[in-house]
């Protein structure tokens, strides 16, 4: 096993340069000079050569491009992932200000969409084709057709705005008091979890009704075992192979969706960060934030892959 | 569509014509047996048929302001209300489809030409495959939705720009499929035996191999329809999309946040119809993959 987690992490370094190399294309190779962009729309006679000197100068886009990008490089292996333009505050100070809101968003919404997805996707493998599984199923094209953003207004004006039980929008840290602290993260959190549960819901569903046709839980049934037991014991865990991988795909996916979610909240996380600096055309801020994402991405990747070949020993020799 | 099919030997893709009669007959079962599929179908003929129709279905401007009549609750004179500029609503909904169903159709052609070709070239040439498929892996690292964000947050806004960022976006998972496709499809014998023969590797690849790839590629490019209209109006609701005076259903969304608590269905209605029509494809999708699938159907 250890073999395999060292060859996974070296396998995910390459991918992380890859990663690292296109977010500093996408800035340095599209149309457009940032300096530009962030002076005025369009390469307008008013705007001083000077000034547009100076700013290429202060970003370090005078420099050639393969210095740019070792320099690039070099910062985000160190930890440096640049200053914002606007406020000149460090993007790491700022990744670390709005890290908790977005982690305690994901990690609080995932939970609780496993812990609806799971029993829903067994319940309708158990019951295929009676009209509990005709209704999940519904569930489950719901989930994958509405946009988390609407359903999140919709939940705002019926709870919040009509009912009054709970705020409408903002976070409260946990270190300022429980209660207010899972009153802000209530809708948030269905919100996300109702939208990302549909495709756990989906995978559980097919991978167990594979496995409950397996010859293995016909003996389990024939020697008189509880269907609780053959579910959970015998079916589920062979069951969670493709149930882990999905909810590792699930939590990276979680990164994005938390983006929306967190401006229709007014949630002061990374996500919020991110979109006020697209809004801002701050470059710096927008190339730390993707880097750091798309970094926790591979990881939670690379995390699922170790996971993986621990449920299924095949995979490690393989 | 026998005309079409025929029209396809003027353009050297004959060996297209089976594998799409063959899609059009599965298709055309598939409705029969899955009323969902057919459900979905009407919805989104429906919806095209509004797109198509807007000047004749509506009788106000989608532009125009009307500060007068601004915020008004859904009645006789306007359906869906109006918004913070005493805009229409349900004008600027009809209106709204066509950018949605515009930008998801165009991604779709787009990313499955591009998918097919990369996937194509992936599969049958090894050397071209470690190169190709590594960027997609790059491209597949990003969360898909920030890798549209960061791309359109690089160049000029426009509809252009998000149709191509949403290209980019979709086209690695097209690629990936139309690979898989051509891996399976590179050693069955009639391949091999076009091989045999002597034909040339672009004979072999378009009129022998690419027919066969048709059915998983289709499929694909529907769910890839429906998550471009999604990610078209989540860029467009946090005004990083499509121009704000464009009525689009993500910025007629965007535009109701400011009001959303007071004038709910600036939001509700736009986001009403965009649900609609992903469930839409989304339910064309399924049932083609079961049709095209039969050991899948009922499964997923």
């Amino acid at each position: 096993m250890k073999g395999y987690i060292l060859r996974r992490t070296l396998a995910a370094i390459p991918v992380l340069f890859f990663v690292a190399t296109f977010v500093f294309l996408i800035l340095h190779l599209t149309p457009g000079d940032p300096a530009y962009l962030l002076l005025g729309e369009s390469e307008s006679d008013w705007i001083m050569i000077e000034d547009i000197e100076e700013l290429r100068a202060h970003l370090g886009l005078d420099r050639p491009l393969h210095e740019q990008y070792v320099k690039f490089l070099w910062s985000a292996v160190q930890g440096d992932l640049g200053t914002s333009i606007f406020t000149g505050q460090p993007v790491s100070d700022l990744f670390a200000q709005r890290f908790e809101a977005t982690f305690v968003l994901g990690v609080v919404s995932k939970v609780v969409a496993l812990g609806f997805a799971i029993p829903l996707g067994i319940l309708a493998a158990w019951k295929a084709n009676s009209i509990w599984d005709r209704g999940i199923m519904m569930y489950v094209v719901l989930g994958f057709s509405v946009p988390a953003y609407w359903l999140a207004y919709n939940l705002i004006f019926l709870f919040a705005v009509n009912l009054g039980w709970l705020p409408a929008v903002g976070y409260s840290p946990f270190s300022e008091g429980f209660l207010d602290w899972a009153r802000h993260l209530v809708l948030p959190v269905i919100t996300i979890g109702l939208t990302t549960a549909a495709l756990t819901t989906r995978i559980t569903r097919a991978t167990m009704l594979e496995v409950l046709r397996e010859d293995y839980i016909r003996t389990a049934r024939s020697k008189g075992l509880s269907e609780r037991l053959i579910l959970l014991r015998h079916a589920l865990k062979n069951a969670s192979i493709p149930i882990v991988t999905i909810i590792g795909l699930g939590l990276a996916t979680i990164i994005s969706g938390v983006v929306i979610i967190e401006v229709v909240f007014a949630i002061p996380g990374m996500g919020r960060a991110l979109v006020e600096a697209i809004l801002k055309r701050d470059y710096p801020v927008i190339q730390g934030l993707i880097l750091v994402t798309a970094a926790a991405f591979v990881f939670i990747n690379l995390v699922t892959d170790i996971l993986y070949a621990y449920l299924d020993p095949r995979i490690r020799y393989g | 569509m026998r005309v079409a099919l025929e029209n396809l030997d003027v353009l050297g893709l004959a060996g297209l014509a089976p594998g799409l009669r063959r899609g059009a007959r599965s298709a055309g079962r598939a409705l029969q047996r899955n009323p969902n599929m057919l459900l979905g179908l009407v919805i989104l003929v429906l919806m095209g048929l509004m797109a198509l129709a807007a000047p004749l279905i509506t009788t106000y401007d989608p532009i125009r302001l009307n500060v007068i009549d601004r915020l008004e609750g859904p009645s006789g004179s306007h359906w869906f209300g109006t918004d913070h500029l005493g805009r229409d609503v349900y004008t600027r909904v009809v209106y709204g489809a066509r950018i949605s169903l515009l930008v998801g159709a165009s991604v779709a052609v787009f990313s499955s030409v591009a998918g097919i070709l990369l996937g194509l070239v992936s599969g049958y040439f090894p050397l071209a495959d470690a190169i190709i498929m590594r960027i997609m892996d790059a491209l597949m690292s990003f969360p898909s939705f920030l890798l549209a964000i960061a791309l359109v947050a690089t160049m000029s806004p426009g509809m252009e720009t998000v149709i191509i960022a949403i290209t980019v976006v979709d086209t690695p998972r097209t690629a990936r499929v139309a690979r898989a496709s051509v891996l399976s499809l590179r050693a069955v014998d009639y391949v091999l035996a076009a091989r045999a023969l002597g034909a040339r590797s672009l004979r072999i690849m378009f009129n022998h191999i690419l027919p066969n790839c048709f059915a998983p590629i289709m499929v694909q490019a529907t769910f890839v329809f429906a998550v471009a209209i999604l990610i078209e109006a989540g860029l467009s609701f946090l005004g990083t999309g499509v121009p704000p005076e464009v009525a689009t259903w993500g910025n007629i969304m965007g535009d109701g946040r400011r009001v959303a608590k007071i004038a709910v269905w600036v939001i509700f209605f736009p986001g009403l119809f965009l649900s609609l029509t992903v469930l839409a494809v989304n339910l064309v999708g399924d049932g083609l993959r079961d049709a095209l699938d039969p050991k899948l159907r009922g499964k997923l």
